[in-house]
């Protein structure tokens, strides 16, 4: 069993309630850094933690944290991101669903040191059971004294408000959250200025993940040197993985960073093997926007050593060989899955989800998903591969927000590492429509003997 | 106009509008139009749009351009029930193209299109972060998970009980 600092009473029954949550010693860490701590002395421990925002970025919490601005007499906002929408990501749902009071214990602790008297929790529109628990749980933690006017006696008021998004991946961008927040599209902002300087209302303003600020409550308690004691190198602290796809068992898990990425798949603490007695194929370790990789790269790196679920590992070998930690949305492909298929869906979605402010994008994006969805068919010549290669990196580096880059990515990675599953579907036009191209070459260099 | 909240209505209205800061009300339009919608019967005519633009005090172009954004908004009616299922990759890969196919066999219609007794609309939507109970689908607020199609059957069974029992 590996070290659980968020997901440890996950299963103490009735944990959602305050009652439950404060007999298990919950609370108990804001009550010492409401009245014990500084605000200096919680960001310090904050920054030794070596906390990195668990939203998709990996940006250290601590740092971003220093960065806001104070000016006398204008109010600081902390804008919790609950937005979750990438594909393959769950957790924050898991977090808050189960464990609202750690939440809200987090976002007390960290509405202090950033001095936010009222804090927001932007949560994506369809969680609407998940806004109900939290608002319930506001509302206890409110009669108990840890929200509302001076809290503990510390003459610090906060207050905590639930606000429900109505469907757009884009309002998961920090600055395209602020404006939906203001009532507005989800029109991401140019940057700078930056949030931390004019963020929502033109205030300063904080936006953290919701794993990023429930982290906060271990963090304080056990003291950030502890806590980065935790994992390896710059991946330091438990890391929150959603699960998905073709596995035995597919859920939320707390990793400690050390765990390999064969073990997370196959041991039965994890995912437990691959479902049906298939094999491996592929996996996008970090949520939709991070590449694909096949089995052989993503078991081992490029050299050949171990590969491990932590920032460092994931996008060991760069993009040529490597992916990324992303939102830590683990979504596994066994070898019945197609990769054209796949990627169409993906193509799909950002087209989609584009907001249509940067010509790269808007375009991008639907071109993709058309020339996909053509090779889909039976319809594809083999100089679309290389268009597809071209558009994607148009897109890539050209607009105002990584929504841009996280469509061009899921692209670019299929092709670069199943360009023949491409080109096969290609050359077998009517065959594609009613068989798979299957495992080929991709297959798990350990639990499939060549 | 006849198109209002009624007092219970009105009193969530308040309870959204006071938390943000004065003068800046128009921060509730998002929540505002989840309860409009809610209370209008599932989608948001204009009218609907320009009373809350009224109760905002904003201008109806505003309520528009924001309620055209967002998926969660339906701009035409739509049925009783409306399935609102996931063809993001995660759930394709799981199983999702059998369950849309199942449910467009049993309810008789395509994605985007109302049964004629109007009980049930279609819908495809984009990922609800779900992914590991797929297949799935959301049916007003609450989420359908690990779908088979027993289960489709069950569901849309429940609900024309659940119509009957109205009538
Ligand atoms: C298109 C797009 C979607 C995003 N979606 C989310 C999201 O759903 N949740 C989230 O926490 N961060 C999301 N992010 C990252 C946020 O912009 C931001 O970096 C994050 O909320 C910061 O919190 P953290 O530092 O605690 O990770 C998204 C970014 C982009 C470009
Ligand atoms: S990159 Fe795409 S989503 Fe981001 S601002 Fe430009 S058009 Fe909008
Ligand atoms: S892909 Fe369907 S819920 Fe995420």
């Amino acid at each position: 069993m590996g070290v659980k600092l968020l997901l440890e009473k996950a299963n103490v029954p009735g944990i959602r309630t305050y009652d439950v949550y404060r007999r298990e010693g919950g609370y108990v860490t804001a009550e010492k850094a409401l009245k014990e701590m500084t605000i200096e002395a919680i960001v310090e421990e904050v920054k030794k933690s070596g906390l990195r925002g668990r939203g998709g970025a990996g940006f250290p919490a601590g740092m971003k944290w220093s960065f806001i601005a104070k000016p006398e007499g204008v109010p600081r906002h902390l804008v919790c991101n609950a937005d979750e929408s990438e594909p393959g990501t769950f957790k924050d749902r898991y977090l808050m669903e189960f464990l609202p009071h750690l939440l809200i214990e987090g976002l007390l602790i960290s509405s202090f040191a950033l001095g936010s008297n009222d804090t927001y929790i932007y949560i994506r529109g369809e969680y609407a059971w998940v806004a109900t628990i939290l608002e319930e749980a506001i509302e206890e933690a409110t009669k108990n004294g840890f929200l509302g006017n001076n809290i503990l006696g510390t003459g610090f008021d906060c207050r905590i408000h639930v606000h429900r998004g109505a469907g757009a991946y884009i309002c998961g961008e920090e600055t395209a959250l602020i404006e939906s927040l203001e009532g507005k599209r989800g029109n991401p902002r140019i940057k700078p200025p930056f949030p931390a300087i004019q963020g929502v209302w033109m205030r300063p303003t904080v936006v953290n993940n919701v794993e990023t600020l429930a982290a906060i409550v271990p963090i304080i308690k056990m003291g950030g040197e502890e806590y980065a004691k935790i994992g390896i190198g710059r991946s330091t602290g438990t890391k929150l993985i959603s699960a998905c796809g073709n596995i035995n068992k597919p859920g939320v898990y707390e990793i400690d960073m050390t765990i390999s990425v064969e073990d997370f798949i196959y041991s039965d603490e994890y995912c437990g093997g691959i479902a049906n007695g298939k094999k491996l194929k592929a996996c996008i370790p970090g949520g939709s926007s991070v590449p694909i990789l096949p089995a052989n790269l993503l078991l081992k790196t490029a050299k050949g050593e171990t590969r491990y679920m932590n920032y460092e590992s994931l996008s060991d070998g760069g993009f040529a060989t490597g992916s990324m930690m992303g939102s830590g949305g683990f979504i596994v492909l066994d070898e019945d899955q197609c990769i054209v298929k796949n990627t169409l869906t993906l193509a799909r979605f950002y087209r989609h989800e584009s907001c249509g402010q940067c010509s790269p994008c808007r375009e991008g994006t639907g071109w993709m998903e058309k020339i996909i969805q053509k090779i889909e068919l039976g319809k594809g010549e083999i100089s679309d591969i290389d268009l597809l290669w071209d558009i994607q990196r148009k897109i890539e580096g050209n607009t105002i927000c990584p929504l841009g880059d996280a469509a061009a990515w899921p692209v670019a990675a299929a092709i670069r590492h199943f360009r023949d599953e491409f080109e096969w579907h290609i050359n077998n036009r009517e065959l594609s429509q009613t068989s798979n191209f299957g495992l080929q070459h991709y297959a798990d260099p350990i639990h499939v003997p060549a | 106009m006849s198109l209002q909240f009624n007092n219970e209505q009105m009193t969530e209205f308040k309870r959204l509008v006071v938390r943000y800061p004065e003068g800046k009300q128009k921060s509730a339009l998002l929540p505002v139009l989840h309860l409009a919608q809610d209370s209008f019967g599932g989608w948001l005519p204009t009218e609907a749009m320009d009373y809350v633009a009224g109760l905002l005090s904003i201008e109806p172009i505003e309520v528009y351009e924001v309620a055209t954004f967002y998926s969660m908004y339906n701009l035409k009616p739509v049925g009783k029930f409306v399935f609102e299922v996931c063809q993001t990759g995660p759930c394709m890969i799981s199983g999702s193209d059998n369950i849309i196919a199942y449910i467009q066999n049993q309810l008789g219609i395509q994605p985007g299109e109302t049964t004629k007794d109007g009980v049930f609309t279609l819908k495809l939507v984009e990922c609800l972060g779900a992914c590991g109970y797929a297949p799935m689908m959301q049916v007003g607020k609450i989420y359908r998970e690990h779908l088979t199609k027993e289960k489709v059957d069950a569901i849309i069974e429940e609900y024309r009980m659940q119509v009957v029992a109205q009538n």
